[in-house]
């Protein structure tokens, strides 16, 4: 166990660290001085109770669609398709929401909305992995796709028939609102943060579970590291591939209840614009180890909302150099971690 | 134990003294010596986990050495590096080839160093280099043939070819007969011994002993990492070599003995039947072309013939993980044609499979969780996978079969083939079964491991067990089947009774020069 969270967490931290010199390079290009660059992007994210709700809420869709990625990783599927899993996740659960009657608490709501967001996700997520499970279809090629087609959709759904005049979102939701950190927390105040974080927190530990403990995460990462083995073992291989795509699908669409439910309480066209990209990042990053996936996200979500703390002194394009570096950090640095972990834990 | 110096008139070529490696709680080498003179072949021999592969890949370069001191041609190359072993031409074959399949031969031997002319690659230079080198060695290669499309014998000639082409003066071959018919090992001992002759010196990773009585000059036996013994093979026995590696006497000779439970008479019931099975191969159709027989309970069927002739494929039907065309297949009298691999194990079915690297393991699962692969529904409670009862589980199998090292959380990654494989066996012949399917049981293992890997077979068919063994090694087909079929062109040619069998009799109808009516 000790050694599953060093390796999930030391590749971050080394990433950080490489990224932390590179951002001092490029800080110094523009002539500012990186401490006072860096203290201003931590007063912004971790320094004040606004910033850091909004890097906690940033986290929660992060941790979703990296969770998704990730799972789909393990059992050797690279699921680009997170972006429009969470889209349709989340227009499922805004519909669910507009058809709700008005004033249902949020502790019946809540329910039907995971259930709905869970829905759109799987559906979209599912369609390659039966395709690929069926006719042998290449996951990264039909969840490209799909991505097209599926935002494309739900953007001609809102706009032909649900979206309020002069807007690009469809009417406010009142049923079961779920609530905001800062009801609880006052300080939290005007942040997006909201209960759907702790959705993310009990499903990261609930996919660790399903992963490492159950004999369906057991096949699932046998067929993910020796497919023919897997067979081999009576594993049901196709069914893998089909039912992992459905999951992770599920897991990116439940992320669209942040923006949705949590958030604005309408669905709004391309609100998800990035979030399923970047779970890509989140999961190699997080090393497809779900707790490894959190950190990464909270990780992710600082860099992003430090890009608008900082943007005053230097471009917040600075941040997106930083990430792709963190990415290309801990694709480099694994291996060398692995060992390190691995000679620790042998002495 | 008799310990000799190489002969004082050849100078040394390798001078290894002293070698420590740890891969972390794993100790490979512990104080491992070997010294070899240049122009000999040399046989480095031990069980699996000895350090055998592991020296050599410290002498290759591959490893750095934790203590030790490494000489080659008197010259000081402690933890150099696969560089700078290379230019000094010490060149490995490995087990497993490393050759691009999609390229040609030529285009693998350049693959590294590629020789231009006026900036284009020169091709035709190579392939004329090949075709020289190929012709002074005798190592027949096509350079034009793509990888892909050989034979394991070729690619593994193509391998050697590479590593001599890259100017090897000391060739390090690890296991090379273990993908090899006999003809073919016959064609590698006469190239071996053209090196020998041109001064080139060998080094023979093997745990065969009659290859190492018929082929080596001299001897390094290993045992736990450490050198136990170098001799001459001229003064010493292939049971004095086997006692050096295995620390005690071995039973050596694996005759087949009348030792089977079953008596002449015609079965009662069989406990596998095959009819009339017509199975498409990867690369032809009907690789299997209307095969039948049966297997009676205390009954060995073993099926020889040359690699290629569709027992992969028979076996692959058999145990459902390839789609037959017609036919029908039934364990204890129970149609299973159509069931799929879980429920084939759950009707009686147990299959070793021929390559354990890839279907037999998940490698990089522990030795624990691949102790139960295949059977992970049996100790699942609820959802979740018991824990206790895999360690358990593991603690039993690593006790009863011996598996090192005995640690039930090292991935099987790590283990030498032969302890690789006893988690394999270990897993088939411990689920409830009536029938067990045996491919290659002992491929790339070493005599201690075989001695018990054969044991077991006869124990299991001496309880009421049906098995069906498929081995490119006559040697092994001889020593533990009742009766034998050979199988060529994917139809078996003939079936004997064991007394009726002699490698004189089945040799023909391996080849196809005779059909049985």
């Amino acid at each position: 166990m000790r050694r599953t969270v060093e390796e999930a967490l030391l590749p971050a931290l080394v990433a950080l660290l490489v990224a932390a010199v590179v951002g001092d390079v490029l800080i110094l290009s523009f002539g500012q001085s990186p401490g006072s660059v860096y203290r201003l992007l931590i007063d912004g994210t971790w320094g004040n109770a606004y910033g850091f709700g909004q890097v906690l809420y940033k986290t929660t869709t992060l941790t979703f669609t990296g969770l998704a990625v990730a799972i789909g990783l393990r059992a050797g599927l690279f699921n680009i398709g997170a972006e429009s899993q969470l889209a349709a996740g989340g227009f499922l659960a805004g519909l669910a929401g507009l058809m709700l009657p008005m004033g249902l608490p949020a502790l019946a709501t809540l329910p039907i909305y995971i259930v709905a967001a869970a829905a759109g996700g799987a559906i979209v997520g599912g369609i390659p992995g039966v395709l690929k499970a069926r006719f042998g279809a290449h996951e990264v090629i039909t969840t490209i796709m799909l991505n097209f087609i599926v935002l494309a959709l739900l953007n001609y759904l809102t706009a032909a028939h649900l979206k309020v005049e002069g807007t690009l979102h469809t009417a406010e939701i009142h049923a079961g609102a779920l609530p905001r950190l800062s009801s609880m927390i006052g300080a939290f105040r005007g942040s997006a943060a909201n209960v759907v974080l702790f959705l993310a927190l009990i499903t990261a530990a609930a996919v660790a579970w399903f992963l490492f403990r159950t004999r369906r995460g057991f096949e699932l990462r046998a067929t993910g590291l020796q497919p023919a083995a897997a067979e081999y073992g009576g594993v049901n291989v196709g069914g893998v591939w089909w039912r992992t795509m459905a999951l992770s699908g599920a897991l990116a669409g439940i992320g669209g209840l942040n923006y949705v439910l949590g958030y604005k309480h309408y669905y709004e066209e391309s609100f998800a614009s990035g979030a399923g990209f970047l779970g890509i990042a989140v999961a190699i990053v997080g090393r497809n180890n779900p707790i490894g996936v959190v950190v990464a996200a909270f990780v992710f979500a600082t860099m992003s909302q430090g890009g608008l703390a900082v943007n005053a002194v230097v471009p917040k394009q600075i941040v997106d150099v930083l990430q792709a570096v963190v990415i290309i950090a801990v694709a480099a640095s694994v291996p060398e971690v692995r060992r390190l972990a691995r000679a620790r834990s042998a002495a | 134990m008799s310990s000799v110096e190489s002969s004082a008139s050849a100078p040394i070529a390798i001078r290894l003294s002293d070698i420590y490696k740890s891969f972390g709680p794993v100790n490979a080498n512990r104080g491992a010596s070997i010294q070899v003179a240049r122009g000999e072949i040399h046989a480095l021999v031990g069980e699996n986990g000895a350090g055998k592969s592991t020296l050599m890949r410290i002498l290759g370069g591959m490893y750095a050495p934790d203590a030790g001191k490494m000489e080659v041609n008197g010259r000081d190359v402690t933890g150099w590096t696969t560089a700078e072993a290379i230019d000094a031409g010490v060149g490995m074959v490995h087990q497993h080839f490393m050759l691009v399949p999609t390229l040609t031969v030529a285009e693998n031997m350049m693959l590294g160093r590629e020789p231009t002319s006026r900036g284009q690659l020169d091709s035709a230079r190579v392939a004329r280099e090949v075709t020289e080198l190929s012709k002074r060695t005798g190592l027949a290669v096509h350079p034009q043939r793509k990888v892909a499309d050989l034979s394991v014998g070729e690619a593994q000639r193509v391998e050697i070819l590479k590593t001599l082409y890259r100017g090897a003066k000391i060739l390090i071959l690890d296991e090379p007969t273990a993908v090899l018919s006999p003809p073919e090992i016959d064609e590698l001992w006469r190239v071996l011994r053209g090196m020998r002759e041109r001064g080139e010196t060998i080094v023979l990773i093997t745990h065969k002993l009659d290859e190492v009585m018929e082929i080596s000059d001299t001897i390094t036996v290993m045992r736990h990492g450490q050198t136990i013994a170098q001799l001459t093979t001229t003064e010493t026995t292939p049971a004095a070599i086997a006692k050096a590696m295995v620390g005690r006497d071995v039973q050596l000779a694996t005759h087949y003995g009348e030792t089977s439970s079953r008596s002449l008479e015609l079965p009662s019931a069989s406990l596998l039947e095959v009819r009339d099975l017509v199975v498409d191969g990867p690369r032809r159709a009907s690789a299997v072309d209307g095969v039948g027989f049966s297997i009676a309970p205390g009954e060995i069927l073993g099926i020889a013939g040359v690699e290629g002739n569709g027992q992969t494929e028979l076996l692959e039907a058999l145990a459902g993980l390839r789609p037959v065309r017609s036919g029908s297949t039934s364990v204890a009298g129970r149609d299973i044609t159509a069931l799929s691999v879980k429920s084939r194990g759950d009707a009686g079915l147990s299959h070793i499979p021929e390559d354990r690297h890839a279907r037999g393991l998940v490698l990089d699962y522990t030795i624990a969780e691949n102790l139960i692969l295949g059977q992970q529904h049996r100790f699942t409670t609820g959802v979740r996978l018991d824990n206790d009862a895999i360690i358990d589980n593991a603690r039993r199998q690593i006790d009863a079969f011996d598996i090192r090292p005995a640690v039930p959380s090292v991935p099987a990654r790590a283990l030498s083939g032969g302890n690789q494989q006893k988690i394999v066996i270990a897993r088939e012949m411990s689920r409830g079964f009536q029938v067990l399917l045996a491919a290659q049981p002992t491929r790339g293992v070493d005599v201690g491991a075989i001695e018990f890997i054969h044991a077991r077979l006869r124990e299991t068919r001496n309880a009421g067990k049906a098995i069906l063994l498929v081995s490119a090694d006559l040697a092994e087909v001889l020593a533990l089947s009742d009766r034998i079929a050979v199988m060529y062109g994917g139809k078996f040619a003939a079936v004997l009774n064991r007394r009726d069998a002699s490698e004189e009799v089945l040799g023909p109808y391996m080849t196809g020069a005779e059909h049985a009516a």
